[in-house]
C-alpha cells in the first residue's frame, strides 16, 4: 500500500514493537504529528521539553532493555535533545532519535530552524542517517534500531527532511537487515574463556569487577551464578549496580571515587581483576601508575576499544558478555575439583576483605535534630517495594543513594554516570513510569539538579504517571559545594541556592501532591503517606546541609588514599 | 612512529566527516588522508597516514572499525603494502638554474607539465620519502608552490583486500 513517509515512519515503530514514543511537535514534525493523530497503536507522550523526552526515552531503554524511542522538531527542538543524547551516548543506552528537518531542497540555505543536527551530534551517537528518499525510510529505520540495540548499543539519530514525510512509496518493511560494514562480535572465543578460567583458578586474591555492560546485556544472572560458584568477591561500578545482589555476601559494593573502602583495597591488592563489561574510567581508576599495581588484568567487554583503551590487559575477551559468562560457567562445571581448591586456596583472601569491610564500612552518624540524607535512603529502601525503580539526578544524593540504598535486582537504578547529567533523574523515571505503569518508580533528586527539569510535573500529573520525587533538598549544589570546602577553603563561589523553594506549593501548582519534612522523626511519616499516594508527589527532605560523601578519593589521588572521614 | 593505514568505507552521506571528526575529537595525529571510490559499488578507500605508539594505534585502528560505516581496516606499516604519493612542484626557473631543475626532474624520473620562461611545474611521483627528497632539491632553486596528494597505498601480493 502506498503510504507517506510519515506514516511509513510510525509503521516502523510499530513494526519494531514500540509501544510509547515521547516527543514534542513543530513545523517540521507536523506531518507525523497529523498522522499521529489517528495513529493508536503508538502511545505518544509529551514532554514540556525536549531534553526531558530524550531522558524519559532513556529511562525507558534502561528499566526495559527496549529501544527508546523520542521525536523533536528541527532547529530548537533538535539542539534541545543533544544534552539527551550525550547522556545515552556516554551510559550506552539503545535510543532511537527522531527529528524532523527543513525540506531537502533547503538544506544548507540556513533555512528557518535549520540545523545540521547529524553534524552537532555526531560525537555522541552511535550512528546517524539523514533520509533524503522516502523509498530509503523503511530500510533505514530498520537500520536504526538494529544498530541501537545491537553490539555495544547506543542511540542513533534519524534525520527526516520535511519532503521526505510527504513522499509517498510502497511500505515494505525489510524483514532482516545486513549491514557488510557493521558485524559486531558476539561470541566469546572459547579457548580466550578457557584461558581466562584458567587464570581465574590460579588467582589468590581475585577480583571480579562488573560494569554497566553487565545490566545491558542482561547478565546478571550468568553473572551471580559464577560469582556465586568460585565465591569469588564482586565490586561493580555505579553503571553495574544491581547487576550483582548486593546483599550478597561476596558483594563489596561500589567501588572508585565514592567507593567503598574494601572494594578499592581489594582493587589495589588483588593479582587478578576480571573486568566484565566495565570501561576503567578514571572514577573508578583512580591515578592510573598505581592502579591495581600486582594484578593481572582479564577484560571481556562487547566493545574492541573498552579494551587497552585506559589499562593493559593481560587477556581481552572481546563478546557479549551474556555468553562470555555462561561459557566460563560451563568451564567451571567441568572443573568442579579445581574450583573446590581454589575456593579453600582463597580463604586468606576473604579473610583479608573481611577485615576491611569491618574496618571502615560504608557508614555515617545518625542524628535526632537534623534529618541525614543517608537515613533517608535507608529508609526508601526498608518502605519501597522489592522490585522499585530508582532513578537519580546528579551531586552528593547521587553517590548516597548508591552507597546505602543496596541494590539486588538489575535494571532498578537509573542514573547518569558517563556524563553526569543533572536533570536526569525526574524525566528518566517519568519513562520508566511509562513503561511500568504498576511499579514503584521513585526518583531521588537535588534541589539543584531537580529544577533543571521540574517542568516535567506536568507531564506526570497530565499522564497520570504516579512518579514519587524525593528531593533531598541541602539548598546547595551539594557536590560542588564538598569540593570547594575539601580542595578550595570552603570558598562556596556560586554554590548556595540562597532563595528557598516552596516544593510543596510548587507540587500543588502542578495538581499534585507535596511533603516537605526537616524532622528525622517525620521522615519514616512523609514516605509512608506519599507511597500511598496515587499520583505523582514530591517529597521535601531538608537536610543536614553540610553533609559530605565519604569515602573520597580525591581526583587524581591513588584508589587506596580514601579520605575517610570529616 | 607512522603508519599507513588503508580505509575502505562506504561511499555514505557523510563518512568522510565520520573519520575526520574521529581524529579530532579523540586528539590522533593525521598526518594525510586522500579518499577516493574504488571499482567496487559504493565503496570507497581512504589511506591515512597518522604516528603514534602501539597502544595509541591500536586504538586508531579499533576506533575505525567501529565506525558503522567502515568495512575494513588495514595497517600497512609492517612493508605489507606499497605506497605512492604524487606532488606538483612549481618552482623558478630562470636562465642559470633551468638545467638543473631538468637534471633533479631526470634523475627522479618526474615529468615537466607547464612550462613558461620562469618557471617549471613538475608532476613527482613516488614513495613519500622520495617526494621528500626531490623537494630536499628543488628547495634551494626557488620553490613557489606545492601540492601534494597525500599517500595511497596497497597491500603487496596476488591477493585483493578480500583476501
Ligand atoms: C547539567 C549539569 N551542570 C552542572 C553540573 C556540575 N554539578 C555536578 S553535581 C552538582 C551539584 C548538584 O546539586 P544538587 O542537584 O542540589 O545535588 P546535591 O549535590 O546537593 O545532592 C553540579 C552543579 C552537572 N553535573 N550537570
Ligand atoms: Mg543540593
Amino acid at each position: 500500500m502506498k503510504m507517506n513517509g510519515a506514516r511509513i515512519m510510525l509503521e516502523c515503530l510499530k513494526k519494531e514493537g514500540v509501544d510509547t514514543i515521547f516527543g514534542y511537535p513543530g513545523g517540521t514534525v507536523i506531518n507525523i504529528y497529523d498522522e499521529l493523530f489517528s495513529f493508536k497503536e503508538i502511545r505518544h507522550i509529551l514532554p514540556r521539553h525536549e531534553q526531558a523526552g530524550t531522558h524519559a526515552a532513556d529511562g525507558y531503554a534502561r528499566a526495559t532493555g527496549r529501544v527508546g524511542v523520542c521525536l523533536a522538531t528541527s532547529g530548537p527542538g533538535a539542539t534541545n535533545t543533544v544534552t539527551g543524547i550525550a547522556t545515552a551516548y556516554m551510559d550506552s543506552i539503545p535510543m532511537v532519535i527522531i527529528t524532523g528537518q527543513v525540506p531537502t531542497p533547503l538544506i544548507g540555505n540556513d533555512a528557518f530552524q535549520e540545523v545540521d543536527i547529524i553534524g552537532i551530534t555526531r560525537p555522541c551517537t552511535k550512528h546517524s542517517f539523514l533520509v533524503r528518499d522516502v523509498k530509503d525510510l523503511a530500510l533505514i529505520m530498520k537500520k536504526a534500531f538494529y544498530i541501537a540495540r545491537t553490539g555495544r548499543p547506543g542511540p542513533v539519530l534519524v534525520d527526516l527532511p520535511k519532503d521526505v514525510q510527504i513522499a509517498q512509496t510502497e511500505f515494505i518493511y525489510p524483514e532482516t537487515v545486513d549491514i557488510r560494514s557493521y558485524k559486531p562480535t558476539l561470541g566469546g572465543h572459547p579457548r580466550q574463556v578457557e584461558k581466562a578460567m584458567a587464570m581465574m583458578l590460579e588467582a589468590r586474591r581475585p577480583v571480579v569487577y562488573v560494569g554497566g555492560g553487565a545490566v545491558l546485556g542482561n547478565a546478571a544472572e550468568e553473572l551471580t551464578v559464577l560469582c556465586r560458584k568460585l565465591t569469588i568477591p564482586v565490586t561493580t561500578t555505579l553503571m553495574g549496580l544491581g547487576s550483582f545482589p548486593e546483599n550478597d555476601p561476596n558483594s563489596l559494593g561500589m567501588l572508585g571515587m565514592h567507593g567503598a573502602y574494601c572494594a578499592n583495597m581489594a582493587m589495589t591488592n588483588s593479582d587478578l581483576i576480571i573486568a566484565i563489561g566495565a570501561r576503567f574510567d578514571d572514577r573508578v581508576t583512580g591515578k592510573l601508575a598505581t592502579f591495581a599495581p600486582h594484578a593481572r588484568i582479564i577484560h571481556v567487554d562487547v566493545d574492541p576499544t573498552s579494551i587497552k583503551k585506559n589499562v593493559r590487559v593481560d587477556l581481552p575477551i572481546v563478546g557479549d558478555v551474556k555468553d562470555v559468562l555462561a561459557k566460563m560457567i560451563k568451564q567451571a562445571d567441568k572443573l568442579k575439583d579445581k574450583v573446590a581448591e581454589f575456593q579453600t586456596a582463597i580463604a586468606p583472601w576473604h579473610d583479608d576483605i573481611a577485615g576491611w569491610k569491618a574496618k571502615h564500612p560504608i557508614g555515617y552518624k545518625n542524628s535526632t535534630t537534623v534529618i541525614k540524607p543517608q537515613f533517608v535512603i535507608q529508609k526508601l529502601r526498608e518502605l519501597s517495594d522489592d522490585d522499585a525503580i530508582i532513578s537519580t539526578d546528579v551531586g552528593q544524593h547521587q553517590m548516597w543513594t548508591a552507597q546505602f540504598f543496596q541494590f539486588n535486582k538489575p535494571r532498578t537504578l537509573l542514573t547518569s554516570g558517563g556524563l553526569g547529567t543533572m536533570g536526569y533523574g525526574l524525566p528518566a523515571a517519568m519513562g520508566a513510569q511509562a513503561a511500568f505503569p504498576g511499579r514503584q518508580v521513585i526518583t531521588i533528586c537535588g534541589d539543584g539538579g531537580v529544577q533543571m527539569n521540574i517542568q516535567e510535573m506536568a507531564t506526570l500529573v497530565q499522564n497520570k504517571l504516579p512518579v514519587k520525587i524525593v528531593i533531598l533538598n541541602n539548598n546547595f549544589l551539594g557536590m560542588v559545594r564538598q569540593w570547594q570546602e575539601l580542595f578550595f577553603d570552603k570558598r562556596y563561589s556560586s554554590t548556595c541556592m540562597e532563595l528557598p523553594i516552596d516544593f510543596v506549593k510548587l507540587a500543588d501548582a502542578y495538581g499534585a501532591k507535596g511533603f516537605s519534612t526537616s524532622k528525622p522523626g517525620e521522615v519514616e511519616k512523609v514516605i509512608k503517606a506519599a507511597f500511598k499516594e496515587k499520583g505523582p508527589v514530591i517529597m521535601e527532605f531538608k537536610i543536614a546541609r553540610e553533609e559530605k560523601v565519604l569515602p573520597m578519593v580525591p581526583a587524581g589521588a591513588a584508589l587506596n588514599e580514601m579520605v575517610l572521614n570529616a | 612512529m607512522q603508519h599507513t593505514i588503508s580505509v575502505l568505507v562506504e561511499n555514505e552521506f557523510g563518512v568522510l566527516s565520520r573519520v575526520a571528526s574521529l581524529f579530532s575529537g579523540r586528539g590522533f595525529n593525521l598526518d594525510s588522508l586522500s579518499v577516493a571510490p574504488t571499482n567496487e559499488e559504493g565503496m570507497s578507500r581512504m589511506t591515512i597516514v597518522t604516528r603514534g605508539d602501539e597502544q595509541i594505534l591500536e586504538q586508531i585502528t579499533k576506533q575505525l572499525n567501529k565506525l558503522i560505516d567502515v568495512i575494513k581496516v588495514v595497517d600497512f606499516t609492517d612493508g605489507s603494502g606499497v605506497e605512492r604519493e604524487m606532488a606538483l612542484i612549481k618552482v623558478t626557473a630562470e636562465d642559470d638554474n633551468r638545467a638543473e631543475v631538468l637534471r633533479i626532474v631526470d634523475i627522479f624520473r618526474a615529468k615537466i607539465i607547464d612550462v613558461t620562461p620562469k618557471s617549471y611545474t613538475i608532476e613527482a611521483t613516488g614513495n613519500p620519502v622520495k617526494i621528500d627528497a626531490i623537494l630536499e632539491l628543488l628547495r634551494p632553486l626557488g620553490l613557489k608552490e606545492l601540492v601534494r596528494t597525500g599517500s595511497v597505498a596497497i597491500g603487496r601480493g596476488a591477493k585483493g583486500w578480500k583476501g
